[in-house]
């Protein structure tokens, strides 16, 4: 069987990807992708959790964090779509009206 | 080498790769693509380690509904090539230096944690694999956790008013 450190590894380095491509990444859309690429890389380590200490609660959580995520995805995107409605661009750059 | 490391660590690599893939790409529907190669490579992790519920929900919500609402969403706005514009001084000399410190210390802190620890290095294997049955799952979420689940469709029903509310054209 594969050690439960691979898979914490492995949801480390996705989850720091995920970090890297919302810190650098111009595009409002990508951004948003980079959210879910950090939910995901959490969700892996839950479930490698739940397996390894043998209790259902990690695979709820895990439920529960894919509902929310949908909920996230559909409520930022319509926010997206009013942004690029109104400023007539996707980069976020161009969104500064609260910005110091 | 047994074939769950081996499906493992190919698992492994696309996902990573998929998400190397998201950062580099220019085109937004790129990005989305690679995400959803993470996803599946996600998915088929999952079923390694005995989720099969979460592997299937994993493909029909995440790679199923929520990138193809990405990829709407990417169509209808018609978003092209990423417009790369020089960063700021602060982010430039404060904020890479400052992700690549937060990837390193997690890589480390997680290290030292599962790998160095002495049961996890000799024998850090899962004891007893029990799948966890979707039965036993079912049975998690209807009865000791019925109030959130209940509370979910409410926050789904929300979001998708919010979502009709923020995205309809103001007709006044």
């Amino acid at each position: 069987m594969v050690p439960i450190s691979y898979y914490v590894i492995l949801s480390g380095v996705l989850f720091g990807l995920g970090v890297i491509g919302f810190v650098f990444k111009r595009n409002i859309i990508t951004i948003f992708m980079s959210i879910e690429l950090m939910l995901n890389a959490v969700n892996l380590a839950f479930v490698a959790f739940s397996r390894e200490f043998n209790q259902l609660d990690g695979l709820v959580f895990v439920f529960f964090v894919i509902v929310v995520a949908a909920a996230e995805a559909a409520v930022g995107l319509a926010i997206v779509m009013v942004i690029a409605r109104n400023r007539k661009s996707l980069n976020v750059e161009d969104v500064n009206l609260l910005k110091f | 080498m047994s074939i769950p490391m081996i499906v493992f660590i190919i698992c492994g690599i696309f996902a990573v790769l998929g998400a190397i893939g998201l950062i580099l790409a220019r085109e937004p529907v790129h990005s989305a693509l690679s995400l959803v190669l993470v996803m599946i490579a996600l998915a088929v992790l999952y079923l390694l380690l005995g989720a099969a519920f979460i592997a299937a929900i994993q493909i029909l919500v995440y790679a199923g509904a929520i990138m193809v609402l990405f990829v709407f969403v990417i169509m209808l706005l018609n978003a092209g090539v990423e417009v790369r514009t020089n960063l700021s001084r602060l982010a430039r000399w404060v904020g890479i230096p400052l992700a690549f410190l937060f990837l390193v210390e997690m890589i480390y802190s997680l290290f030292h944690e599962y790998v160095g620890r002495a049961g996890m290095a000799a024998g850090g294997t899962f004891a007893a694999p029990v799948p966890a049955s979707t039965e036993a799952l079912s049975m998690k979420i209807f009865t000791e956790f019925v109030l959130p689940f209940e509370l979910t469709s409410i926050l789904i029903l929300i979001a998708i008013l919010g979502a009709l509310v923020l995205a309809k054209k103001e007709s006044a």
